[in-house]
């Protein structure tokens, strides 16, 4: 089981899912229409690691963060 | 040295306290920017989510690259709201000689805009807005579309 959450103006609560890769959640997260804006300009983060391919296992208890478009200052 | 805030960044304090902190270590240069809260497009102000982790994990790693070059960084920066012409940001570096330092507070912010995990929202009409336009896709966004 790994914990999904979504950050900033994103605004959905986390949720657990029981998959073992970032295609499987990919796809997951393409069920739900109001994550489709999201998914096409949010950065994935396992562990509070930014990754950059989808071709990324999953272990029992990770943690998957979607970050959406910055601007701090 | 990352600092956050609830609310809007007491400048003089801070600038005040940094100055103080390095004013025997040898610094030749300190160059700090300070972000301030303009009036423009009717906003009463502005407001910030951060996520923590991760902004911790990219402040170290830029701190270890300052390092390489003999500089340091501190950063202040604001959660929630910040009203007009108050601060949310404050960045600085320090180093031997101004160049270095020139170089990298310019390197610093820069990647903060563009890689740093904060959302701007607008304040206005009692509302809070994200800023969507005027935010940049973290560097490898996309890949679960």
């Amino acid at each position: 089981m790994v914990t999904v959450e979504f950050l900033g103006p994103i605004g959905k609560e986390p949720i657990q899912l029981d998959i073992t890769n970032l295609l499987e959640l990919s796809q997951k997260l393409k069920e739900d229409e109001s994550l489709k804006e999201w998914l096409e300009c949010s950065a994935v983060a396992i562990n509070d690691k930014i990754v950059a391919s989808k071709d990324h296992p999953l272990q029992d208890g990770d943690k998957i963060s979607l970050l959406p478009p910055v601007c701090g200052g | 040295m990352l600092e956050l805030y609830e609310g809007a960044l007491d400048v003089p304090e801070i600038l005040k306290r940094w100055y103080e902190e390095e004013a025997k270590s040898n610094y030749g240069a300190f160059i700090p920017f300070v972000g301030t809260v303009r009036a423009e497009n009717g906003i009463e102000g502005l407001s910030f989510d951060i996520y923590e982790p991760i902004l911790t994990n990219w402040f170290d790693a830029w701190q270890a690259e300052a390092k390489k070059r003999g500089a340091l960084l501190k950063m202040a920066h604001s959660k929630g709201d910040v009203l007009l012409h108050q601060s949310s940001y404050i960045a600085a570096v320090f180093s031997p000689k101004r160049r270095v330092a020139l170089e990298t507070i310019e390197e610093f912010v820069e990647d903060f805009k563009a890689s740093a995990p904060i959302w701007k929202y607008d304040l206005k009409n009692g509302e809070r807005i994200y800023a969507k336009e005027r935010s940049t896709a973290i560097k490898g966004s996309g890949i679960l579309s």
